[in-house]
């Protein structure tokens, strides 16, 4: 049944394109019913789902037998985890773009083939499919931004297209390699990953293909497309970008790369280790000096994404468990803050710079914007009680065994995030100055008087996020036992050998 | 030596052929005699009405009485693979025709479809020719009726210069081709490609073949348009009017190449050496070689520069013949494989590109990038129709362009386990390099807001539309399902004969 995740979004593309829905409302309707579909599909399988640890088919076939492809959905804890992350982000990501007037057909159109495509992604366990979902979400993205977007968009856009695909280009080389190699005519993931490819051929295709998916995890230094891409992007296409695109690429890592090269992984964990760190701890610096608030946020979903990187190079049990919890948690609070920035601060000031901001006094015109943004960074900065808090400290646990210095390393990034994070709440919301101002100013400086009030839509999707981040961060164990089972699967014994846990 | 009978099977092997030179000389007629004196938009309905019929039963003859073997004589060879390029060649030229829009070069509506049907048997004996001078005759017909086909719009001086460097280029490589098979047959007495393949093998390297190999490779790659070989395009595609370049990119490139694997992989088998990563041995393969290398890079970055639409999909065009080049080194089924199915989808993206572009520019007057601007609000089938082209030629899934694409590269990657790597990464380097410059197409169709309001409707034939909604499904449905086509392409590679 999960497989309806991605049909009903691929459905509500076609409703979009070829009934004339009229207006936006419709529109919007329509796109909220489309994914609130997946959700509920999502959450009735992870309501169902026993972690056993066995891959769960969903529907299989040939698909061009001529080549050995399969039409293969499946899934274990891992992909569960994140079809039901894709579900809340999607369903998040339309609440939060509500008041999108401008060709709301289009909008919702490409919105949905980009929310089909990473679910298809995240179900796919043929490698040809993967791929094809992997780059069916390359094109909305390139039009969300460039057509609904703000500061420069059409470069963000054309950026982030093109890194996408150099990306997947090196994804591509390495999947035909590996299929002429495997000398098995066949693209199934959960046989490729039996076949055991030769040392010299895990040396070179391990890296080309984990930095071909991890360009777009905002792998340091190839991950200046996601700061510009994701300032540039509407809020939605911000949300949904910082919250599941970029865990597409730390995906594809593990599944493709980690998972059919464990050899390669060995020899080259310690590297991409220092790759993640680099991520991780100049992510950080670079936000703590922006004034655009949303760059801030966009490098912080570098930084924070560094540890997703550095989890599943620790290789070691509590690392990955913890990289795919952080790609949950991130997620949920990549997608919350770009919502609170974009769509409850940025559309009602019409400005991000931070050094503006501060004259608008926004933590007493906006008190419920304020309030999210406090209790979004608190979690942001990795406080205990959110789910940040677990699954960083997982991946610190994790890497502290395998190379102490770099657990170090990435604590200063944490502390570094803590500083970039109250320093813009504090401009963006409470300015010491702001009531400073002469009497006269004041009324010039807040334009749009009365502020439009934080609507419904926006509440709803703004508590429902922060819920779910306290509901992991209270209480991790059940996501956690779904991951562990996937690690202890069939699927990863390769690497389990390689590894060791 | 040849009988009664054989003449029977010759006619039956050539019914296609037939049916197409018939439609060329009614059509001629039925000019002559009647539709002269109609008026111009019934002229042309009823002259486009004569050669779809007549290319429909040309169609329905390859259907009804598949021809397989090979004539007497060994001049004619038709295989099944053979049998499923022809069709896609029949409906190649019947969708080129359909793009046919009013303009002013419309008093030759009758010449036109005429010289079109030439074209297309020109293109069919191609398919079929086994024979060094029944394939230079057909690479002739081919090539002399679309010369006529780029000039026609007489008025237009582009259209005039366009046939001019045309007609020239292609003389000199119609003469290297010429030369280059003077010297195969010098060399070693033979004129049917499967002898003359035996010899070759059979014999020790001669400098002479070598000589003969280079013409034929300079030859081909000027038919096909590959770097360094590739000058005329640009102009052509810019110059000729729409239907005809539509029909230059596709019908022709699909023979071409159909042809090029043919003779390779059998008249020159014997001298394809060898260019994989650590095994060169010279031979057309090395050369080829080098020439794909040279036209991706080439022909992706030579179009980065372009801000004319049509100039932009000549040099795409010269990529894709790299692209295209990988598939004929790979040899074997999976390489022919390969050919036939990306040279058939490219040739559907490609006329349906002209279609929309031909729309675009009947309205403003040019094909510069702006034209397209604000085309998602003045004719969201037609953008998204365009999207779906570009997206196909850049190799994008869900569309047939991308499958085309992976199965080249797969197809060439496997020959010696990963030897042609070094070709396929510079493909894949070279395909993310297209897709910014289709996407800065799309940007404006889609992103740029319109310059004025009050743009003018676009005006389009009714059959030109059905051909490019026509084409934009073939390219959805064989990329959801290309074992649909791969699969008949397979089972007739089984059959044996090419």
């Amino acid at each position: 049944m999960l497989a309806w995740t991605l049909y009903s979004a691929f459905l509500g593309v076609l409703v979009l394109m070829f009934v004339p829905v009229p207006g936006a409302r419709w529109a919007r309707g329509v796109a909220l019913a489309s994914s609130l579909t997946g959700l509920g599909i999502a959450l009735l399988e992870a309501v169902k789902f026993k972690p056993a640890g066995e891959l769960i088919t969903i529907q299989k076939w040939a698909w061009i037998p001529s080549l050995g492809i399969d039409f293969h959905l499946a899934y274990d804890g891992i992909s569960l985890t994140l079809v039901l992350l894709t579900g809340i982000a999607s369903v998040a990501g339309i609440l939060f773009s509500w008041n999108v007037e401008k060709r709301p057909r289009e909008f919702f159109a490409f919105y949905l083939a980009l929310i089909g495509g990473v679910h298809g992604v995240f179900l796919s366990f043929d490698l040809f499919q993967l791929f094809v979902f992997y780059e069916i979400a390359i094109i909305p993205k390139y039009f969300l931004i460039a057509i609904w977007g703000s500061t420069n968009r059409e470069f963000g856009a054309m950026k982030l297209a093109l890194y996408s695909f150099v990306g997947s280009a090196l994804v591509l080389a390495v999947m035909v390699a590996a299929y002429v190699l495997s000398g098995s005519q066949t693209f199934s993931l959960p046989e490729l990953a039996k076949v055991g490819f030769s040392a010299d051929f895990q040396r070179w295709a391990f890296p080309v293909s984990f930095v071909g998916f991890a360009i777009l995890a905002g792998l340091w230094p190839f991950h200046t497309w996601a700061p510009t891409g994701h300032v540039a992007a509407p809020t939605a296409a911000s949300m949904l970008l910082a919250g599941v695109v970029m865990k597409l690429g730390a995906y594809g890592a593990l599944r493709v790369s980690m998972a059919l090269f464990p050899q390669g992984l060995k020899i080259w964990h310690e590297s991409i280790g220092w790759l993640a760190v680099a991520g991780i701890v100049l992510g950080a610096l670079v936000a703590l000096a922006q004034s655009d608030f949303k760059f801030v946020i966009g490098y912080s979903s570098v930084s924070h994404m560094g540890f997703v990187l550095l989890g599943l190079a620790s290789m070691n049990i509590a690392g990955l468990v913890g990289a795919v919890l952080q790609m949950f948690s991130h997620g949920i609070l990549a997608g919350l803050l770009f919502g609170v920035v974009g769509r409850m601060v940025y559309d009602r000031a019409h400005t991000r710079n931070l050094d503006e901001l501060k004259q608008l006094n926004l933590g007493r015109e906006l008190p419920f914007a304020a309030a999210t943004f406090v209790l979004a960074g608190c979690a942001s900065m990795g406080l205990p009680g959110f789910s940040g808090f677990v699954a960083e400290l997982q991946v610190l646990m994790g890497a502290w065994k395998r190379f102490p210095w770099m657990a170090i390393a990435a604590g200063l990034g944490i502390v570094v995030g803590a500083a970039y994070t109250l320093r813009a709440m504090q401009r963006a919301f409470f300015a010491a100055d702001a009531g400073v101002l002469a009497p006269g100013t004041t009324e010039s400086a807040a334009p749009h008087d009365p502020w439009e009030p934080i609507s419904c839509a926006e509440k709803l999707g703004a508590v429902s996020l922060l819920a779910i981040s306290i509901a992991i961060g209270l209480y991790p164990a059940w996501m956690m036992i779904w991951i562990q089972s996937a690690f202890d699967g069939a699927f990863f014994a390769g690497l389990r050998k390689v590894v060791g846990w | 030596m040849v009988n009664s009978a054989a003449y029977l099977d010759l006619a039956k092997a050539c019914l296609p052929e037939l049916a197409l030179t018939a439609t060329s000389l009614l059509v001629l007629f039925l000019d002559l005699v009647w539709a002269r004196e109609l008026e111009d938009t019934r002229r042309r309905r009823v002259l486009l009405a004569a050669f779809l019929s007549g290319g429909a039963l040309a169609l329905l003859t390859t259907f009804l009485w598949p021809f397989a073997g090979i004539a007497p004589g060994g001049m004619w060879s038709l295989g099944a693979t053979g049998l499923v390029v022809k069709q896609g060649l029949i409906v190649m030229g019947l969708l080129s025709a359909c793009l046919m829009a009013p303009g002013d070069w419309s008093e030759h509506a009758g010449e036109y479809f005429a010289v079109l049907a030439l074209a297309l048997v020109g293109m069919l004996c191609m398919a079929s020719a086994e024979h060094l001078l029944m394939i230079f005759a057909s690479v002739e017909l081919a090539s002399l009726s679309l010369y006529i086909l780029t000039a026609l719009n007489k008025g237009q001086r582009e259209s005039t210069e366009a046939g001019l460097k045309y007609f020239l280029f292609g003389g000199v490589a119609a003469a290297f081709l010429l030369y280059g098979f003077s010297l195969l047959y010098g060399a070693t007495g033979e004129m049917t490609l499967k002898a003359l393949g035996a010899k070759l093998a059979a014999g020790s390297p001669d400098p002479l073949v070598w000589v003969a190999v280079a013409m034929v490779v300079a030859g081909f790659g000027f038919k096909v348009a590959v770097v360094p070989f590739h000058w005329w395009a640009p102009d052509v595609y810019q110059g000729a009017p729409a239907a005809s370049a539509a029909l230059i990119a596709s019908g022709s490139k699909v023979a071409s190449f159909w042809l090029m694997l043919k003779f390779m992989g059998s008249g020159l088998a014997g001298a394809a050496g060898d260019g994989s990563w650590g095994h060169f041995v010279s031979g057309w393969m090395p050369l080829l070689a080098g020439v794909a290398a040279l036209s991706m890079v080439m022909g992706n970055i030579a179009a980065l520069g372009q801000s004319s639409v049509r100039r932009l999909l000549a040099f795409s065009a010269v990529s894709h013949g790299g692209y295209l080049l990988l598939g004929i080194l790979a040899q074997g089924e999976q390489g022919a494989a390969s050919v036939v199915f990306y040279s058939l989808v490219y040739g559907f993206s490609s006329i349906g590109a002209f279609g929309v572009v031909s729309f675009v520019e009947n309205a403003a007057g040019h094909d510069r990038f702006d034209a397209f601007t604000g085309l998602s609000k003045r004719s969201p089938v037609l953008a998204f129709s365009l999207m779906a082209l570009l997206l196909s030629l850049a190799g994008v899934p869900p569309l047939a362009g991308f499958f085309g694409k992976f199965y080249l590269f797969a197809a060439v990657a496997a020959v010696k386990p990963l030897g042609w790597m070094w070709l396929v990464s510079i493909a894949i380097a070279m395909s993310c390099v297209s897709l910014y410059y289709y996407l800065l197409v799309l940007k404006q169709a889609y992103v740029a807001a319109p310059t004025r309001e009050d743009m003018p409707p676009l005006e389009i034939p009714l059959c030109a539309r059905l051909t490019v909604l026509f084409v934009v499904v073939v390219l959805f449905v064989l990329g959801f399902f290309p074992e649909f086509l791969l699969g008949r392409i397979h089972h007739a590679l089984k059959l044996g004969v090419l």
